[in-house]
């Protein structure tokens, strides 16, 4: 398995309102609502802390689910917000990721 | 409901500033013949000031921000601001004259993940354009900038505030933002001057005029449903809010005072003095505002235009009563459909243009 390494884009903003994480892309100035996994994912999503490593202590620690199933839903996650401009995936770390910071009210 | 509409209701439940207008400077390198600032400097907030607003607007839950003056451009922190503000993870809307955009700008504010520009543009003409904000080839300049933040795929808003001087170019004007890819905007609102000066009122096109701009489908799309009469006034209507300002949303000045919108010149605290989170959940001024709903409106609430009506609590508050009828408004609800207004009775007819104003006036720095 090839390892992933995911960063929050630099063109988003977010925020978390009421415990939902919402994002809005400065593209298309498009609103989403991210689940709690994905909140979870994005939280994460530093550029240098590989999806596998993600999934293991943010997902699993959390969540009553098997590492590999966890694992392929959070690729197809990851894949979906890729494509939505909200993250970006490489396969090897990115230095300056730098995407908004994630502090809650 | 939109995903936008929810998350303004569970802003609104939550009691969370959603929106916020900071001004960065009111000073300013053209000089609008109806602006309404003081250009002079009173003692802005410092670079470290701004930050720090910026982390309490964050953890306040601030998602909407916009960054405008004066000239926000003019201070020579403005993309250190704005850089510390997408950082925080806002959505950020800068307002300017882009008279200091140039490629090289517009390739930081795409960087930076600015998500819009709006930029005022008075006339496709330059001799109008300039005329107006008394900067030779100004129009040539930021018609320039456009181009350089368009260029960057960047969203730009052209705004054409409409007044007697430009009455004539709001086509053109359109034209041009089609042209350059920008989205177009027309605004007949002229807003007194900070001291209570109504001079600038003069240059407000007649009711007569803002009515032709209301029957434009080019201005306005759907001519028959923008101006169609007020749909009928029910308990809900009346039990609604009159608009977000203090509810989701606020202004803070370049000197730190907070009010609940931009053009709602109430006072409600001062954040060298306090910290914002404070004021927004404990100022006796906002918690005023907060407490009016349609039904304690003094004319409004028996106007058949009062569930349509674009009524702004705060150009009433500066005619002298928050809980009164904007003139503004009131002469626009006629106009689009035709029909007599409460608040057009209740003066009588009177051409009295807002007695009494009320208007922004900076706090005195604090002295350390
Ligand atoms: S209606 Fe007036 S006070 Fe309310 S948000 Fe709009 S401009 Fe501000
Ligand atoms: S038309 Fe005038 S009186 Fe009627 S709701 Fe609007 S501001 Fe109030």
């Amino acid at each position: 398995m090839s390892e992933k390494y995911i960063s929050r884009s630099k063109s988003v903003a977010a925020r978390t309102l009421g415990g939902e994480m919402m994002i809005m892309s400065a593209k298309d100035s498009t609103l989403f609502s991210l689940s709690e996994v994905a909140t979870l994912i994005w939280e994460a999503a530093d550029g240098h802390t590989p999806l596998s490593e993600i999934v293991e202590r943010r997902i699993c620690a959390e969540f009553d689910v098997r590492s590999d199933v966890a694992y392929r839903d959070a690729e197809q996650l990851v894949e979906e917000l890729a494509t939505r401009g909200i993250l970006s995936i490489s396969s090897r770390p990115v230095p300056d990721a730098q995407g908004p910071a994630v502090e809650a009210p | 409901m939109s995903l936008m509409q929810e998350l303004n209701d569970k802003a609104l439940r939550l009691g969370v500033p959603l929106s916020a207008h900071l001004d960065l400077t009111y000073r300013c390198n053209e000089r609008c013949e109806h602006c309404y600032l003081d250009h002079d400097d009173h003692g802005e907030m410092t670079t470290a000031e701004i930050k720090d607003l910026l982390r309490q607007f964050a953890d306040a839950g601030v998602f909407f921000l916009t960054l405008s003056g004066g000239e926000p451009l003019i201070r020579r922190d403005c993309f250190e601001i704005i850089e510390d503000a997408r950082s925080l993870g806002f959505n950020v809307k800068l307002k300017t004259n882009a008279m200091l955009i140039r490629e090289k700008e517009a390739l930081r504010l795409r960087a930076l993940g600015v998500e819009q520009v709006q930029i005022s543009v008075y006339s496709d003409r330059p001799e109008v354009h300039d005329a107006i904000t008394k900067v030779p080839g100004s129009l040539e300049r930021t018609v320039k900038a456009i181009r350089f933040l368009r260029s960057q795929g960047l969203r730009v808003t052209m705004a054409n505030v409409l007044m007697r001087s430009n009455r004539g170019d709001t086509e053109g004007v359109h034209d041009l933002a089609g042209k350059l890819g920008a989205h177009y905007t027309l605004d007949p609102t002229i807003t007194p001057m900070m001291d209570g000066n109504t001079s600038v009122l003069r240059l407000r096109v007649d009711a007569s005029e803002i009515s032709s701009y209301f029957h434009n489908p080019s201005l306005v799309g759907d001519v028959e449903s923008f101006c169609a009469p007020p749909a009928a006034v029910d308990a809900q209507v009346l039990e609604g809010l009159p608009c977000s300002a203090g509810h989701t949303s606020c202004y803070v000045s370049p000197y730190g005072d907070v009010y609940p919108c931009v053009q709602f010149p109430l006072t409600c605290g001062n954040v060298r003095q306090q910290k914002f989170l404070e004021i927004w959940r404990d100022s006796p001024q906002l918690a005023e505002v907060r407490s009016i709903r349609l039904k304690d409106l003094t004319t409004c609430s028996s106007c058949t235009h009062a569930g349509s009506c674009t009524r702004c609590p705060g150009l009433a508050y500066m005619e002298g009563n928050m809980r009164g009828p904007s003139t503004a408004d009131c002469e626009k609800s006629f106009v689009r459909t035709g029909i007599t207004t409460a608040g057009m009775l209740a003066r009588k007819g009177s051409p009295t243009l807002m007695p009494g104003l009320v208007q922004i006036n900076p706090t005195p720095p604090l002295t350390v």
